[in-house]
């Protein structure tokens, strides 16, 4: 699987409350998440997240357990999240619902360029350079290229 | 010699295990979630659905037709299914659990972050996601990475107006939001035996908030007798050394009451910096401070005087509430000018039952104070029950010292 599109830089320690709040939770209709998504953090985000990469700081995703914050950024249309490290139920909650995640240290992001990402040989591209990725264990890619846990459920 | 997370789940810190889940839960908001992943994964038969409960907590009772929709939509289905359901006013998930529903040494999974509060009992308890439930119910099993753990050990006994909720706070103020993550923490020594099972539960409720899997105390005869009250004979588990990859010694009697200030939970600072801060409401309750033992200290505050500012109290669970009706904590609460609000989170997740209003602050003993969480542009301090009690006299931040 190779990725590509353009960053959006947020910062470190953004907790599942800034990524989708509790007052939009009581619906199953994805498409609110994707309108509110980041909306305490940064509200002019979500216009931005179609075909983006999203690039944090450490801990992305703590605090809550609630899966909508996954969906919300899946919906909103961004291609990934980059990160040096992830919360991790939000990690797992991620791959669950078919949004690549990458672990990756020392990227510096530039907001707007062009980020490639190529998950076969592990690396991510940004301003020129190549970082190494973090692989998953086996099962956590599996359960990515099926487009998540439901499909690789029904798929097994 | 290995750790708990290593005994239990039967690998080596950093290695994938299959395991058995023997108890799984969701509440009323992530129920719902789980329930549409299911669905969507052709509503198999569940393998184990004795081992499945199903708790309303978060919105209950429910606060639209919304929301009201959704919570029968998800009896039926648990009707279905098969699973156990705790309708509304029975209590907070974890506390439920932690009441004769998970025994040491077990594997246990719930659908929420603070599912690591039963680590308390012995047990690898850890909270996961909606889908991820939806597959336990399926499967009855899941993969899990064997944390690597931080060994905490605590010695000697807290200062009198000081408490486990002081512990906890210090400790993630320490190791900070994120140094725990995919981590377990094991407390031990003799400040950690000589807790009781209450104060356990605080202590491992906020494993989460420095990103651990869970967190831990040895089965012993504090936790023999405890779970003896629910009819369960139990066998202590012995402390070996294990391999941890940090260790942190913590002298209780050094402990001061603490805070933590808006919006970190890690930003942990003492409550004296933050004396004469206004504040508009008061709320004890929770996951993390809800119990019996924190009703009765708060009581033992407030008795025979009145609050000066909106106070809400709620009990983790209707055994407690009904214990503190008994014991009659409840009637100095409610003489003292408190609100007393149906066992559940309360106001805890900013939905219902005294959401707070923009510019106002206010003092919680829940575990998380992100930004808006409980309430779009207020701002609220973490601390102990004696904190809250001293405080909600006084309508402003004071020191729970000489209160008690
Ligand atoms: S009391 Fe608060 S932290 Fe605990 S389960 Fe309920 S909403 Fe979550």
């Amino acid at each position: 699987m190779t990725l590509s599109g353009k960053a959006v830089c947020i910062g470190a320690d953004i907790d599942t409350d800034l990524v989708i709040a509790g007052r939009y939770l009581r619906t199953k209709d994805t498409s609110v998440w994707a309108e509110h998504v980041f909306e305490d953090l940064d509200p002019s985000l979500a216009p931005r997240l179609k075909g983006a990469v999203i690039v944090a700081g450490n801990n992305m995703g703590c605090g809550s357990s609630r899966e909508q914050a996954p969906v919300a950024i899946r919906e909103a249309g961004a291609v990934a999240v980059i990160a040096p490290s992830f919360a991790r139920i939000f990690f797992r909650n991620a791959i669950n619902v078919g949004l690549p995640v990458i672990e990756c240290d020392g990227l510096v992001c530039a907001d707007g360029s062009t980020v490639i990402i190529s998950m076969e040989e592990g690396w991510v591209e940004a301003g020129g350079i190549r970082y190494p990725i973090r692989p998953l264990s086996p099962k956590m890619q599996d359960i990515l290229s099926a487009g998540g846990l439901v499909s690789y459920w029904r798929n097994r | 010699m290995s750790t708990l997370s290593e005994r239990i789940l039967g690998g080596p810190a950093g290695s994938y295990v299959d395991r058995v889940v023997d108890r799984a839960f969701a509440h009323d908001g992530t129920g719902v979630l789980a329930m549409e992943a299911y669905r969507q994964m052709g509503n198999p038969k569940p393998a184990r659905p004795e081992t499945v409960s199903i708790i309303y907590d978060h919105i209950a009772p429910a606060n639209t037709s919304q929301t009201a929709t959704l919570q029968n939509e998800l009896r039926l289905f648990a009707a279905e299914m098969g699973f156990a359901l705790t309708d509304i006013g029975g209590g907070i998930c974890h506390q439920l659990m932690s009441e004769g529903r998970v025994l040491p040494g077990e594997v246990v999974v719930g659908a929420d972050s603070h599912s690591c509060t039963t680590g308390a009992l012995g047990a690898f308890s850890t909270g996961m996601g909606a889908t991820d439930m939806a597959a336990i119910w399926a499967e009855g099993s899941t993969w899990f990475r064997v944390p690597e753990t931080i060994s905490i050990n605590l010695t000697g006994r807290l200062p009198t107006w000081c408490e486990a909720k002081d512990i906890v706070l210090t400790v993630t103020g320490r190791i900070g939001m994120d140094g725990g993550t995919y981590r377990a923490l094991e407390y031990t020594g003799d400040g950690a035996t000589a807790l009781s099972m209450a104060g356990r539960l605080t202590l491992c409720n906020m494993a989460v908030e420095c990103g651990a899997q869970t967190g831990f105390f040895y089965a012993d005869k504090t936790t023999q007798h405890y779970l003896a009250h629910y009819g369960h004979t139990i066998q202590p588990q012995k402390v070996e050394e294990g391999t941890y990859c940090r260790e942190l010694s913590i002298d209780l009697a050094d402990t001061e009451p603490v805070l933590s200030v808006p919006h970190r939970v890690d930003t942990v600072a003492s409550v004296t910096e933050y004396a004469g801060t206004h504040l508009d409401q008061v709320f004890v309750g929770t996951c993390t401070n809800g119990r019996y033992e924190d009703l009765e200290r708060f009581a033992h505050i407030v008795r025979g005087k009145e609050v000066a500012c909106r106070t809400i109290v709620v009990p983790a669970s209707r055994a407690i509430m009904q214990q503190a009706a008994e014991t009659g904590v409840l009637t100095d609460i409610i003489a003292a000018g408190c609100v007393v609000g149906p066992p559940g989170c309360g106001p805890c997740l900013g939905m219902h039952l005294g959401v707070l209003g923009e510019g106002e602050t206010a003092l919680s003993t829940a575990n998380r104070n992100f930004k808006n969480r409980m309430g779009v542009g207020a701002k609220y301090f973490l601390g102990s029950v004696a904190t809250a009690a001293a405080s909600a006299l006084k309508g402003e931040i004071t020191s729970p010292e000489g209160a008690i």
